[in-house]
């Protein structure tokens, strides 16, 4: 019956406007307004040395909030873009899948402020006088916090496009960028939109100090939200702490009502099958735009508009794939291709390799082995100290369907929440009770990267099939049979993919929490997180090089000895299929 | 011959095996489709029948030999053939209007008349009402019949049909067939042929003018037959089960000379080449306990499937593997037990166990080779790598694979070795 309602709604629009027009209109139009005022503000002129005031005064936060967003938008959809392009390219075509993924693999390892302190001076210099450059560098560094995990998402999507979906576009003669924008990107649109979810959450941390530029003693504080807390800790002003709390509070609460619940809805129609039991997800703003007339005329046009894009004019007569044919040209251009990129590559080792050992002995770089060391023990202590705390209560939480619903947002929330936040709390704690810091540290660590543990394992508990935990009840197993023989084994697989994220973030958390700081306090762990970022403030660069290639290496070693065997073993034996 | 639409000549398929070894998958396949009549390919699985349909559809390349259409050489899809497939393959984000119109996007037609096009095929196909719906909203014969629509909208020469009812229950599968083949005598389609890949005898004699057998490994045209009978067609006529009996007869001729194969089998490098049928013991078990049912009577094929539920993907592996043990014999499309078939039905689970021992030793050598292998090594351990490696040699490695599974299967439950899942370890201990 719904069918019904729902297509003769569709075919009777005509233009009207009615109450929920104007309603939708003006949030709309008002978002748009703010963001176009806030763009405008992006290219003030400006010089090096020049000091942007930034306020602690409550009323300027909504102005920096705007802005700190817009530049979150701004990098998120670079990072569409570049998905599209990149990830499309690697699932195509085997020789570049070949280069990209190891590079994505590698640059994923990279820690966010790397980027920072390499590209700063570039940027400043590619705009002079204007305050673009360092509006770019900050955009960059956020493109860098969302891309990579979007890339890896849309590869994988179209890895795994069905053979009769492609046999099905390529029978009916598709062109490539028909099939591109008809099967692609609508089979990875799910995928994709969690990712850009995560991306968002992610970007929160680096933005605390992209936009507080203090890379080689030059402080430029671009007017953001991040600038805001960058100065609030300088300045040990714990209230400003708690109101760019409350404003990020908000301003997630908005991008998620606004944006992504929209989205989300949206991309329902892209799954294949809604599961059983899986309640179809509301968006007010959703419905809202429902109930106007104007959303009608505008889905009529965005539908003539798409389909202009996808069926361009100019290209009238059909597509016609043919054999694929071996010639000459082809290898020689793929002998060209694996050349130039061996090339680039050895002679950026060897660059770096020079740039680092010109300047710095033996001894500096056992110094910084010894330091990735300690901190490589200290990401491992914190997974595993977030494991032995939230694997047993999210077991308990994901068996309560009605509690696992509610906790799964704030969990999602708190994972997103910028740890660095509650650091000078810490340095409190330390400084009250004369804490050592080496051990206290890891706990910083622990609060960040936890939640990605517990998130995943309440998802993998509220998909236990009932059928098993029924089974192990009347086999009346119990106790510690009853976690090691069902429990344990059966969320092994999410608890991984917990504990590989968590993992990756750990390292991410070195860089800010082995060294902090709260006005005049300073506290610095034995660790290549301090270590970087010591030398980052200090402009030495070097040795920040050195540090960032010392602990790629570990975060890659520790990727293939620990976590891809493990991540095998739980794909091929735990899943439950 | 203007009416001749598809042309398929000398075609041979072969995939390359992990260490460089051609594997065909079909073997000089000769096949001329023609105007005005409804072909359907019929075999087993692994028969290489979809992958002729598909290279047919100019899909797939042949390894050699050539398919004309029209007498054009067929390099790439053609825009005037057309698929429906067995899954459906409908864009789940797209819905049923927009799907159909997918195939005449691609042609390049103007939106209006996209739209004017598919409703009239949406019109034609029944699927009237459902324009604005989801395929996810629909059941799978509304699904199908969008996937029929989408194919027939471009107004294709020849349509092509991957078992396009095999994923449909038995009455949907009945309507929507009837629904299609009245479409076709009344000629409310431009097109000029159909060509359905099917493993369904009954399915075959109903739709078809002529029916193709493909024997299996190499998928090999093995017979041919026209079915002489006007349409609609009665399924309870005599002339109606006079073809489906002669279409057994013929598949099983066919399954017979697996005899001969078990016969060459003591000359091991042969051996090892035979793909043991894809069956289990349970299926196996069950089969032979119903066989004992029918007392010393010959069994007739058709009846036997039909009371069963079993299609000929079924059927035609147990059958083969109880010939190849010995238990059954196989005559004019009947199925009689032999002496050892009745003693292992009547057995109990222990003697069973002992009684299959002795026939995979006895028959079929890729136990045999595993178990001298095992025999030889000290410790009594191999990995099942080498043997893969070792089948590697005759199968594509999903084959190989699949009859290494089978092997260990069997072998496990007549317990000559044993298999530990974690380390692929295959070993003559007992498990821990």
């Amino acid at each position: 019956m719904s069918l019904r309602a729902n297509f003769y709604q569709k075919s009777g629009a005509t233009f009207a406007f009615n109450p929920w027009d104007l309603l939708a209109l003006v949030i709309v139009l008002a978002i748009f307004t703010a963001l176009g005022w806030a763009a405008t503000k992006m290219s003030h002129p400006f010089n090096l040395g020049d000091q942007i005031p930034i306020s602690l005064g409550y009323s300027h936060l909504p102005y920096y909030a705007l802005e700190s967003v817009l530049r979150m938008l701004i990098a998120l959809a670079v990072s569409i873009v570049v998905t599209f392009v990149v990830g499309a390219l690697a699932a195509k075509s085997k020789h570049a899948e070949r280069i990209i993924i190891p590079c994505i693999d590698i640059l994923q390892s990279v820690p966010v402020l790397g980027f920072l302190s390499i590209t700063i001076s570039g940027f400043i210099a590619l705009f002079p006088g204007s305050l673009l450059g360092p509006q770019f560098c900050t955009i960059f560094v956020l493109f860098t916090a969302q891309v990579w995990n979007m890339i890896f998402g849309f590869y994988q999507s179209l890895r795994t496009l069905p053979d009769d979906l492609i046999e099905a576009a390529r029978m009916f003669n598709l062109s490539p960028w028909q099939r591109f924008w008809r099967l692609e990107v609508p089979f990875a649109m799910p995928n994709l939109l969690w990712n850009m979810m995560v991306s968002m959450s992610q970007c929160w941390v680096p933005l605390t100090f992209s936009e507080a530029i203090s890379v080689a003693n030059q402080n430029i504080h671009l007017p953001g939200i991040g600038s805001y807390i960058f100065v609030a800790i300088q300045q040990a002003n714990m209230h400003a702490i708690f109101a760019a709390i409350i404003t990020m509070f908000i301003v997630i609460a908005f991008y998620d009502q606004l944006m992504f619940r929209p989205l989300i809805k949206w991309a329902e129609k892209f799954k294949f099958e809604s599961l059983p039991d899986e309640r179809p997800s509301r968006a007010w703003f959703t419905s809202l735009l429902h109930r106007t007339h104007l959303s009608r005329y505008l889905g009529k046009l965005t539908a003539k508009i798409s389909d202009r894009f996808i069926n361009p004019r100019w290209r009238k007569t059909g597509y016609q794939e043919t054999v694929p044919r071996n010639n000459q040209w082809n290898k020689i251009l793929l002998v060209l291709l694996y050349g130039s990129v061996l090339a680039g590559l050895g002679f950026g080792i060897f660059q770096l390799g020079d740039f680092v050992f010109a300047n710095l002995g033996w001894v500096e770089i056992r110094h910084a082995l010894l330091l990735a060391l300690a901190s490589g023990a200290r990401v491992f202590l914190a997974v595993i100290i977030s494991s032995i705390i939230w694997v047993p209560l999210g077991v308990l939480i994901g068996r309560h369907r009605t509690l696992a619903k509610f906790a799964q947002p704030v969990v999602q929330f708190c994972a997103a929440f910028p740890t660095n936040l509650l650091y000078p709390l810490a340095v409190l704690l330390i400084l009250r009770y004369n804490l050592d810091v080496n051990l206290w540290v890891t706990i910083l660590i622990v609060i960040g990267a936890q939640w990605y543990i517990l998130f995943n394992v309440i998802a993998g508990m509220s998909t236990f099939p009932k059928e098993i935990l029924y089974a192990a009840k009347i086999f009346n197993v119990k106790g510690w049979l009853w976690w090691r023989q069902v429990i344990l084994p059966g969320i092994f697989p999410y608890y991984i993919t917990g504990a590989i994220t968590a993992a990756g973030g750990a390292w991410n958390l070195t860089i800010i929490a082995e060294l902090i700081s709260w006005g005049t306090h300073t506290y610095k762990a034995f660790g290549v997180g301090a270590y970087i970022t010591e030398y980052t403030n200090s402009g030495d660069f070097h040795r920040v090089a050195l540090g960032i290639g010392i602990m790629c290496c570990f975060v890659i070693a520790f990727n293939w000895i620990l976590w891809r065997p493990m991540y095998n073993l739980a794909e091929r034996r735990f899943k439950i299929s | 011959m203007d009416d001749l639409i598809v042309n398929v000549k000398k075609v041979n398929k072969a995939f390359l095996s992990a260490d460089g070894q051609e594997l065909s998958v079909l073997k000089d396949v000769d096949l001329q489709l023609k105007e005005n009549e409804i072909v359907a390919l019929l075999g087993k699985s692994g028969s290489g029948k979809s992958t002729l349909l598909r290279i047919i559809a100019g899909l797939v390349y042949p390894t050699t030999g050539e398919v004309l259409y029209r007498n054009q050489p067929v390099e790439g899809p053609i825009k005037e053939l057309s698929m429906v497939f067995q899954s459906f393959a409908l864009m789940p984000w797209l819905t049923v209007l927009q799907n159909v119109e997918l195939g005449l996007e691609a042609q390049g037609v103007p939106r209006d008349e996209r739209r004017k096009r598919a409703l009239k095929a949406i019109d034609t196909i029944g699927l009237d009402g459902f324009e604005s719906a989801y395929p996810k909203e629909l059941s799978g014969g509304m699904r199908q019949r969008v996937g029929f629509a989408r194919a027939l909208v471009v107004n294709p020469d020849l349509l092509l049909m991957d078992e396009p009812f095999s994923a449909l229950d038995v009455l949907t599968a009945d309507n929507l067939r009837s629904d299609l083949l009245e479409l076709w005598v009344e000629k409310k389609t431009n097109t000029k042929g159909i060509l359905i890949v099917t493993h369904n005898i009954e399915e075959a004699v109903i739709i078809a003018d002529r029916v193709i057998v493909l024997s299996s490994n190499p998928g090999t045209i093995y017979a041919e037959l026209k079915i002489d009978l006007p349409q609609p067609r009665d399924e309870d006529s005599l002339a109606f089960r006079k073809y489906v009996d002669q279409i057994y007869q013929i598949m099983m001729e066919r399954a017979g000379e697996t005899r001969q194969i078990a016969a060459r089998m003591h000359k091991r490098d042969l051996g090892l080449g035979y793909p043991l049928p894809d069956t289990n013991v349970s299926e196996l078990t069950g089969l032979l306990e119903s066989l004992v049912e029918y007392e010393g009577e010959k069994i007739d094929l058709p009846k036997l499937a039909e009371e069963w539920h079993l299609d000929i993907d079924d059927l035609f592996p147990m059958l083969e593997t109880l010939e190849l043990f010995g238990l059954t014999k196989i005559s004019h499309g009947n199925v009689e037990l032999t002496k050892d078939g009745k003693q292992f039905a009547e057995a109990d689970i222990l003697e069973r166990k002992q009684m299959f021992a002795k026939y995979l030793k006895d028959h079929v050598p890729l136990i045999q080779h595993i178990c001298h292998i095992l025999h030889d090594r000290r410790g009594h351990r191999a990995s099942e790598d080498r043997f893969l490696t070792k089948l590697e040699d005759y199968f594509t490695e999903k084959e190989a694979e699949r009859v290494l599974e089978t092997a260990i299967g069997w072998g496990r439950y007549a317990e000559l070795f044993a298999y530990d899942y974690n380390t692929g370890v295959l070993s003559l201990e007992d498990p821990e």
